[in-house]
């Protein structure tokens, strides 16, 4: 709205100073955990266990993060997996998906809405947990495989739907034209459609992405027992709830049981986590934020 | 809406003529035609058959005693008998409250703190103080629920917490968060708008951003100040969007968010009175108690009447703005 155009009068500077200093209020709300989550990484242990938490560290320390990475392997290594399965689910969930999401706007496909149903169903109702459990465990066989994390999270009906919704903006006149040059339906697509559609790709993208980042569902329920690099928010989970992960993290070092810095060794794992996201978080969100409006408002 | 049957499927007027003939010819030419874009979406079909179609007919779970042992087939079949006992224990009726409760109060807070930043954002001037606000906002929604449960833990830990640092600077008493059930309602809802704010408000402000400008210039030539320009042009123009959201996510109220819930309360059953939702039962019967049945039965009455709710609330929908029904 052209704001500029409107005098403003008493009410609207009201609103208006109001607007500034509640939005502020609240953004600073959304801030204020993770600061005081990198406030106290930094922080020397003694010192939160005196005072608690705290926003900015009393007495900097960097002996929490010296332990998470005393022994790098694990570290590293959930680093690697995590980052693995983000990028290869990332892209053949997208191939899929966008694949699928052409095919099922084309009106001239046949069966779009049959098979748009049959996604739409899976939503709507569900074996539950404990068939899903036993698919992957005992049909499946893929208790410690990294592919029960993998395979689940490659596709959403949602996101099928988004990238569909995305696609059909593209006039079917250029796929119409093309097949009259004698182009085939997935020649079409890979030359043509998939080009046209990088804001699309882009979006859904994103959205696979952060969900691999973020996957610690399936890995609890699966990876558990012998796998020896767990993904990096399984690996934190078990830093953040298991006392013993901590110290089995610091046992190389000649730190006395009693002495290893607890508190700190959690938010300076979750830093390590976070990091990746925190870094490249500013030049995506816009991304999120098209893909929100597009697939909330449109639907 | 995405799967709008009657308006895309039997609208033969706007599809390509190959396709009125074809409606007439037998199945097999008719997969032959689609053969090519059918493959495309194979593994799609696949997928979903795998992961969500396979694991339907094991609800037959709740109907038996399931020993792993002897496996779905020899297991003595049993009818009611689990959902029985999850009724006359109480158990069902407390997860059922304490998850359409949750529910409620997110989707009725959330809904009207949304509303009520996006419509904020809108007054602010300054685009570049709307952006960084709007990027910080939205930054809680990115990361997992492990994080969040850590966050809390740094806010709320009897010991170290920030909030007892607070109040022992003001000399009070430190409140023990993690044995005091009645705090968690608060605790959880709190999260949860922190959480969705910036999500939320995206969408609202987007709808805002859509208001025709001439409008709102005409009402101010008109000596409209801003409480009205808000009351009358506004928040009318929110209204559909408010109501569509609001009936799709009533559709939902069943379901839970486990990762929010597991990760806030964990297996700290002090705390399950106010806290324990349908996910979190299921979850514990299944990976605590090794209660493959119970868990089943519990899975089948969710998925159940939350399939009657969705259709229910679509219905209202199509009752209201049919354009916007799912189906």
């Amino acid at each position: 709205m052209a704001k500029n155009t409107i005098r403003l009068d008493t009410s609207s500077y009201f609103v208006r100073s109001f607007a500034y200093a509640f939005i502020s209020l609240l953004a600073f709300a959304c801030l204020i955990p993770f600061l005081l989550m990198i406030g106290t990484s930094f922080t020397n242990e003694n010192v939160v266990r005196q005072y608690g938490f705290n926003l900015w560290p009393r007495k900097f320390d960097l002996l929490a993060y010296r332990l998470v990475f005393e022994n790098p392997n694990l570290v590293i290594g959930s680093y690697a997996v995590t980052i693995i399965m983000t990028f290869f689910g990332t892209a053949i969930g997208l191939f899929l998906i966008s694949m699928a999401g052409y095919a099922l706007q084309r009106p001239d496909f046949d069966y779009r809405n049959t098979i748009s149903f049959y996604i739409y169903f899976t939503t709507l109702f569900s074996g539950g947990l404990v068939p899903y459990y036993l698919l992957i465990v005992k049909v499946l066989g893929l208790k410690n495989n990294y592919l029960a994390v993998f395979l689940p999270l490659l596709m959403s009906p949602w996101l099928i739907i988004l990238m569909k919704n995305f696609t059909k903006s593209i006039p079917f006149a250029i796929t119409e034209s093309a097949k009259i040059d004698g182009a085939s339906d997935f020649l079409i697509f890979m030359k043509i459609i998939l080009p046209m559609s990088k804001p699309a790709l882009a979006t859904v993208g994103l959205f696979l992405a952060l969900s691999y980042w973020n996957e610690w569902y399936n890995s609890m329920l699966f990876l558990e027992a012998n796998v020896k690099y767990r993904p990096l928010q399984l690996f934190l989970y078990n830093v953040v709830n298991k006392v013993e992960y901590i110290r089995n993290s610091a046992a190389s070092s000649n730190i006395p049981p009693m002495d290893i810095p607890l508190e700190t060794m959690k938010m300076a794992t979750a830093l390590v986590a976070i990091g990746p996201i925190m870094l490249v978080y500013p030049f995506i969100q816009k991304y999120f934020i098209r893909g929100i409006t597009i697939g909330a408002v449109k639907g | 809406m995405a799967f709008n049957t009657k308006n895309e499927g039997l609208n033969i007027e706007s599809a390509p003529p190959i396709l009125k003939k074809n409606k007439k010819k037998p199945f097999l030419f008719k997969l032959k035609k689609n053969k090519s874009l059918l493959i495309m979406t194979l593994p799609v079909i696949v997928f979903f058959f795998i992961f969500s179609y396979i694991p339907m007919p094991g609800i037959y779970l709740a109907f038996i005693r399931y020993n792993y042992n002897q496996g779905i087939f020899k297991s003595p079949f049993i009818g009611f008998e689990n959902f029985r006992f999850l009724i006359q224990s109480g158990q069902l009726a407390t997860i059922t409250i304490n998850t359409v409760l949750y529910n409620l109060a997110f989707i009725l807070l959330g809904n009207c703190l949304q509303i009520f930043v996006a419509v904020l954002l809108n007054e602010v001037a300054s685009a570049r103080f709307k952006k960084i606000t709007q990027t910080v906002m939205f930054l809680p929604y990115f990361i997992s629920a492990v994080i969040v449960g850590l966050l809390a833990y740094n806010f709320l830990n009897y010991d170290y917490g920030f909030l007892n640092v607070m109040l022992k600077k003001l000399n009070l008493e430190p409140l023990a968060v993690y044995s005091t059930p009645s705090a968690w309602p608060f605790i959880i809802v709190l999260t949860n708008l922190w959480q969705g704010v910036g999500y939320g408000s995206i969408v609202y402000f987007a709808q805002i951003t859509s208001i025709d400008s001439e409008i709102v210039e005409a009402a101010a030539i008109d000596g409209v100040n801003a409480f009205q320009r808000i009351r009358y042009i506004i928040l009318p123009w929110l209204k559909p969007t408010f109501i569509l959201l609001l009936l799709f996510s009533l559709g939902g109220v069943l379901k839970g968010n486990f990762g929010l819930f597991y990760n806030l309360v964990g297996n700290n059953s002090t705390l399950f009175k106010t806290t324990d939702i349908i996910e979190t039962f299921v979850f514990r019967s299944l990976m605590i108690n090794f209660n493959f049945s119970m868990s089943s039965a519990v899975s089948l009455y969710q998925s159940f009447f939350g399939c009657v709710l969705v259709l229910f609330c679509n219905w209202l929908v199509k009752k209201i703005e049919p354009d916007y029904s799912l189906f």
